[in-house]
């Protein structure tokens, strides 16, 4: 069975209130008719008002994405999919969503709780439907995240002040084409790989950052501020361009865990970075993985680049992975300018049936350019989990360093830890330093924490959390003390 | 209530080891009343520290036989968290490493989980620090440790006081010390001893586990028992010790037999 019909089956099972509103297409108005060809591109683009010059940008990616096959070298398994068996575009449109909260998977707002998200948060979370009425308020529900409207404002006003330009990309499009169209493609091209010339077909929308010279972004951004969040999309299209000497902190994702009617998500992230720039990547992502015997679940295929083009430029991933059934990610860097510095850190966790194969590759291109790796893989259940890595020195990147440490966590005896680092040095005076290890929890491990009277889980969690912390002291705050609680939530009933 | 304190019976136990069964545990017979510190001895192999992880649940043993009350409660169908709220605290012979686990965050995490299953109000960072601070001082613990991660990389005698450290902050009415005092230099086995003798109350019991008589000049227990062969068959006085220490254990062992 094709992997759509597949998730929608299972999905459907679940219930008419866990998950109902995502398979209510059919006709509705505004949507694309299924499959992809050179008329649905035209459509997207058209329905987007969008200039002649991304149009040929996008037929160019369809064109590549034509004569190109799926990746078959990631050790994850999953029926094939069927690109012609989706809608490329559908307006954001009415949904049926359940009614009220008393309507939505109660194990879903169980989840909610744990993780400590306000009420009137979860029903938007949970995609609860707005009564008859407020129906215009809609497309702004993401403001109710906060307590009022005016944090939005004064959210608003602040980066205006700044300079700093932060808005759907679809409107950066419209308002700042010159920007978009210099940088757009410049990191990832439009035939960079597989899912990332789909995406760049097809992309629906996604975040716009810029940061000018000089200026240190006064807040961290969030894809929780941003007013179309709800509807971007499996085709997400970010991209984040920071000037001479200025920085920002950008937070992509929401631990609370999001329902998507979507299994194919294909996103692409393109970052760059001038002279003495600095961009901080922090992604919590929580989607959903399937059930307990490994059907359905979000199949997460994304491309993620930094450039460091200026000298001394900064990018920093930093990601905690506990969602998707499927998750191939690579958030990479590329370091050309002098002394750049391209940091990775990254949890992922696995349980149940989830594949993923995740790592970075740090391509050094300057010289005395700097990288270092932290890569932390917690597998449960049946999972499998591989780290897959790159190291490549150049033969200009002279005094280039890189240091790598990747370690795997074991839970139960069903599960699965791999590592590939391929290094590759054509400089003699490059150094690269690898690191890895495997270990279990041990039984002892538990008892001792169960005998000063911890329970099992919260045992799990100290235990998960003490090897993650690395990784999670490099979180903003908040979002370090919300990727702790979902750690443990993830790894919930996966001992004894 | 004061005579039902710590009350075992005939109580097996065995371990399966690569497929066959191991009997450790062939019927003890152990009763300690509240408020006294008893202490068992006995060679290597007879089975104390098997008797120590059954007590505190630990799942690879399986209990075939006997009963264990505590505070008349029946001990073995709880889950070792559950026993640890009763009052159940086991010093660990091989205290284990949590790597990454900062021992203040462990500690307050323990002490509140505790609280908690016994209806006492949470302590907040500061109340908690407080109290750590005290007990660290009355250890000799630098407050160091507090910082560093469970266990990890310290050395036998900071393992040791760390244990002591915790039985403190965790309020136990009935404790175990399994072979606290190996590997402590004797200033260490001072304080370590002051550690449990000053927990002396009315309300509360110690077994402790050693191979050394020298440790019983420092907590002097109310009785002494001989353990072999996974059964006590000698229980005697403090003056035990002594006699154990100059004549071994070959007489109880023939009288056993």
């Amino acid at each position: 069975m094709p992997a759509i019909a597949e998730t929608r089956d299972a999905v459907e099972s679940l219930g008419q209130s866990t998950y109902k509103w995502g398979f209510e297409t059919d006709i509705e108005m505004d949507l694309a008719p299924k499959g992809l060809n050179e008329d649905t591109i035209r459509l997207i683009s058209r329905r987007k008002e969008e200039p002649e010059w991304l149009l040929g940008w996008r037929l160019k990616a369809f064109q590549a994405w034509q004569a190109m096959a799926e990746p078959t070298w990631a050790k994850v398994s999953h029926p094939p999919i069927d690109f012609q068996d989706a809608h490329y575009y559908a307006a954001p449109k009415k949904k049926a969503g359940p009614k009220s909260l008393d309507e939505v998977d109660p194990e879903l707002l169980r989840t909610y709780e744990k993780l400590g998200i306000p009420l009137h948060e979860q029903a938007l979370l949970a995609g609860v439907e707005l009564p008859e009425g407020q129906e215009a308020r809609a497309p702004i529900a993401v403001d109710a995240v906060f307590d009022s409207v005016s944090v939005v404002t004064t959210f608003r006003e602040t980066l205006a002040k700044a300079g700093v330009i932060f808005c759907p990309i679809s409107e950066a499009v419209r308002d700042h084409p010159e920007l978009v169209r210099r940088y757009l493609g410049s990191v990832v091209p439009v035939s960079d790989n597989f899912y990332a010339a789909l995406n760049s077909a097809v992309f629906t929308d996604g975040s716009f950052v810029y940061v000018p010279r000089g200026v240190r972004c006064p807040m961290e951004l969030s894809t929780y501020f941003r007013i179309n969040a709800r509807n971007t999309g499996q085709f997400e299209r970010t991209l984040i361009v920071v000037e001479d000497g200025a920085s920002v902190s950008y937070l992509e994702g929401c631990t609370a865990p999001m329902r998507d009617e979507n299994q194919l998500h294909a996103a692409v992230v393109e970052l760059v970075a001038m002279d003495d720039a600095s961009i901080k990547y922090s992604t919590v992502q929580n989607w959903y993985p399937g059930d307990e015997n490994g059907r359905g679940g979000i199949y997460n295929f994304v491309t993620k680049r930094g450039a460091c083009r200026g000298a001394r430029s900064k990018i920093s991933w930093t990601q905690v992975e506990t969602g998707s059934a499927i998750t191939w990610k690579y958030p990479s860097c590329i370091l050309q300018g002098d002394g750049a510095v391209g940091e990775f850190y990254s949890v992922a966790v696995t349980n149940n049936h989830q594949q993923a194969d995740t790592g970075t590759k740090m391509i050094h291109l300057g010289r005395n350019t700097r990288s270092t790796i932290i890569a932390k893989t917690i597998s449960a259940g049946q999972s499998d989990s591989t780290y897959r890595g790159l190291v490549r020195m150049m033969p200009k990147a002279s005094g280039a360093r890189n240091f790598t440490q990747c370690d795997s966590l074991l839970i139960g005896d069903r599960c699965g830890a791999h590592t590939v680092p391929y290094i590759e040095s054509r400089n003699m005076t490059a150094k690269v330093e690898h690191e890895a290890t495997t270990s279990k929890i041990s039984e002892d491990q538990l008892f001792y924490c169960r005998q000063r009277g911890l329970s099992e889980e919260d045992a799990v969690g100290l235990i998960v959390n003490g090897f993650c912390k690395d990784v999670l002291k490099e979180l903003p705050m908040e979002f370090a003390v919300e990727a702790q609680k979902l750690l443990q939530i993830s790894l919930e009933g996966s001992v004894g | 209530m004061s005579n039902e304190f710590v009350r075992i019976a005939g109580l097996c136990a065995k371990i399966s080891d690569g497929g066959t069964d191991k009997e450790i545990l062939r019927g003890v017979d152990l009763e300690i009343p509240a408020g006294e510190v008893h202490a068992i001895m006995g060679p290597n192999g007879s089975g104390k520290s098997t008797l120590s992880y059954v007590l505190a649940g630990r799942e690879d043993y399986e209990v075939t036989g006997g009963t264990a009350t505590f505070k008349g409660q029946d001990l073995l169908a709880l889950e070792p968290e559950e026993r640890a709220a009763l009052g159940l605290f086991l010093a660990f012979q091989a205290p284990v490493e949590l790597p990454g686990v900062n021992n203040a965050n462990f500690l307050r995490t323990a002490v509140n989980a505790v609280r908690r299953a016994r209806g006492q109000d949470e302590l907040d960072a500061v109340a908690f620090l407080k109290a750590v601070r005290k007990e660290t001082k009355h250890l000799s613990m630098s407050d160091d440790m507090l910082k560093r991660n469970v266990n990890v990389g310290f050395s036998g005698g900071e393992k040791k006081r760390n244990e002591v450290l915790q039985m403190r902050m965790l309020a136990p009415s009935f404790a175990i010390l399994d072979e606290t005092d190996s590997g402590l230099d004797i200033d260490a086995l001072r304080i370590v001893a002051e550690g449990v003798n000053s927990l002396r109350a009315p309300d509360f019991s110690a077994l402790v586990i050693t191979h050394h008589q020298r440790l019983l000049d420092y907590i002097v227990p109310d009785r002494i028992h001989v353990m072999a062969r996974g059964r006590i068959i000698h229980s005697g006085g403090p003056e035990l010790a002594k006699q154990l220490e100059a004549q071994g254990y070959a007489r109880f062992l023939a009288e056993a037999a």
